[in-house]
């Protein structure tokens, strides 16, 4: 790790801890439409693995990752595929895609929320549940999740306000459909990296983001997590990564997405 | 053969309890000035199918709807409004809320005259626990079950392009057709606005054809409505007009969506584009960023 950077965002860390979710797909869909899972698609495309096709969020595949934000007006994405609406079923659909999605809320058996509301839904009955497309794509396709807040609100103790993401629930499962049939891969928050891999599809930590504890982790998640021995580092982003990012966020896009942007590694950690 | 209307011809054909689609995309291509020929109508009870976008809270808040079934309302759009969750929150309106992909195919077995389409989109979610009446069926090939997707038949859907003749050949030249095609097809009539009306030998140029995304037997109607995508965009004609989206935001957070109505809808759609500040305005919004 010697080309470690240092003076690195949280925000910086969580894209590089993304980016690694891709980094043996080879050649599939990474998407995702918010800022760190754009970012680190793109990321993971112009580093370790080039044969990722990613959108630009809107109808076309790019060629080359394009700056997120407002651009010159001379400057030209290089589109290398159309994909609009009507055809993203096609791809979302065919298992060739691996999405990056931003939860409202994630629980215990990796079932997610898509809505923006939080809470109500069981009562009122009626609102705004915003599945989206993500109940097609996530029975079809791998998916990860990047949640800005690590908070029990986020990782509640019972099952989601609204499930738009199908996970490892047995009640949940349609006749003849089974479990194998649900592909989560990575959990990346503001405090740590996680995946499904522990005892029964448990959620379990793999690595702890600096200066945070697995106790923390643990406080901030509404159900008990997987732990096994002593639990390493998030790997900090290298200089060349963070000239990537910078490069692809002119704007400092990624500086509005965790409270407080703050830095990656808490100061007196050095 | 000739489909021109006038906006008000074409929403006369439109009666009450109708189900009728709303093609584009969250605050993109939306049929608007058809849409506003809606709002001063007097038709009521209307089950309204749609990709959501702004154009949701003016029927609901209006009382033209009976029924909505709708897919995601994008987070680059416009923003519902508190009215519109209020509305949903109420529970005055049946609301069926689905995934984009369930709405595509529902279009699709209306379109191709069948009663479901098998999918395992809304598998283990609360789409289907939500919505009782999407069943699940036995596959007769493997022991599993899937959803089907029942179809979305339409009375009437509404479109907005970019340019037409008036044989009902629709050109769309920005960079997504949506879903409009399946809205075309899955509609007894379709009734379609342009920004501009063409001859038919506009389309004899091969790249022009080939933006062309369902054969004219599919268009009804035809209507020349210039600018009658705002306040949303008609990439790459013009791109949505945030400062006015801001005004009718602020006009539903007070409760006001009626009021917002009755200050800018006006009698007709010049009276509209005058309030708004005019058709070369609308034309001058600049296109968005992905």
């Amino acid at each position: 790790m010697s080309d470690a950077a240092t003076g690195y965002t949280l925000a910086e860390l969580c894209i590089v801890a993304a980016a690694e979710a891709f980094r043996h797909d080879g050649e599939i869909l990474a998407a995702g439409s918010g800022v760190i899972p754009r970012l680190a698609a793109s990321l993971a495309m112009k580093t370790f693995n080039p044969d990722l096709m990613i959108t630009d969020a809107g109808a076309f595949l790019l060629g080359e990752p394009c700056p997120i934000g407002q651009r010159p007006a001379d400057f030209h994405q290089a589109n290398e595929t159309w994909l609009g609406l009507s055809r993203a079923c096609d791809t979302f659909w065919s298992r060739k895609c691996h999405t990056i999605l931003e939860p409202s809320q994630l629980d215990r058996f990796g079932q997610a929320n898509s809505s923006a509301q939080y809470g109500g839904l069981r009562q009122t009955g009626a609102m705004l549940a915003e599945p989206r497309g993500f109940p097609g794509l996530s029975i079809s396709s791998p998916r990860s999740f990047f949640v800005a807040g690590h908070t029990t609100r986020a990782f509640p103790p019972g099952e989601c306000d609204y499930v738009s993401y199908p996970g490892f629930n047995p009640a949940r499962l349609a006749r003849g459909h089974s479990l194998e049939d649900i592909d989560i891969r990575r959990v990346v928050t503001d405090l740590c990296v996680m995946d499904f891999g522990g005892p029964d599809n448990q959620l379990r930590l793999l690595t702890l983001h600096p200066g945070v504890t697995v106790q923390q982790v643990q406080d901030n998640t509404g159900f008990p997590i997987a732990v096994a021995g002593t639990v390493p580092a998030t790997a900090p982003p290298t200089a060349a990564q963070l000239a990537i990012i910078a490069a692809l966020d002119p704007h400092q896009l990624r500086a509005t997405v965790i409270a407080d942007n703050p830095p990656g590694e808490p100061a007196g950690q050095l | 053969m000739d489909k021109q209307y006038s906006l008000r011809e074409a929403v006369a054909q439109i009666e009450d309890g109708m189900t009728v689609g709303i093609g584009g995309w969250g605050a993109r291509r939306k049929p608007m000035a058809l849409l506003r020929e809606i709002l001063r109508s007097e038709l009521k009870d209307l089950t309204v199918v749609a990709c959501g976008g702004a154009e949701l809270g003016m029927l609901c808040a209006t009382g033209k709807v009976r029924k909505l079934v709708f897919a995601f309302v994008p987070p680059d759009s416009i923003p519902l409004g508190p009215c519109f969750r209020q509305i949903l929150r109420s529970g005055a309106i049946e609301v069926m809320e689905i995934d984009e992909g369930m709405l595509q195919l529902g279009l699709r077995a209306a379109a191709w005259g069948l009663p479901f389409m098998p999918t395992g989109a809304g598998l283990g979610t609360d789409v289907l626990t939500r919505n009782p009446q999407i069943k699940l069926v036995d596959s007769p090939y493997d022991d599993k079950e899937w959803v089907a997707m029942p179809a979305l038949q339409l009375d009437v859907s509404l479109l907005h392009v970019d340019r037409a003749d008036a044989r009902g050949v629709c050109q769309i030249a920005g960079p997504d057709h949506y879903l409009d095609d399946g809205f075309a097809r899955a509609a007894t009539r379709t009734i379609v606005s342009c920004e501009e009306l063409v001859a038919s030998d506009f389309f004899h140029d091969p790249a022009r054809a080939r933006q062309v995304f369902w054969e004219r037997s599919a268009t009804s109607v035809v209507v020349e409505a210039p600018g009658g995508a705002h306040p949303g965009s008609c990439n790459p004609q013009y791109g949505a007009d945030l400062r006015h989206f801001g005004t009718c935001v602020a006009a539903a957070e007070d409760g006001g969506m009626v009021g917002y109505l009755q200050q800018y809808l006006g009698a007709d759609e010049a009276e509209y584009q005058h309030n708004v500040g005019g058709l070369d305005a609308i034309r001058a919004l600049e296109l968005p960023t992905c």
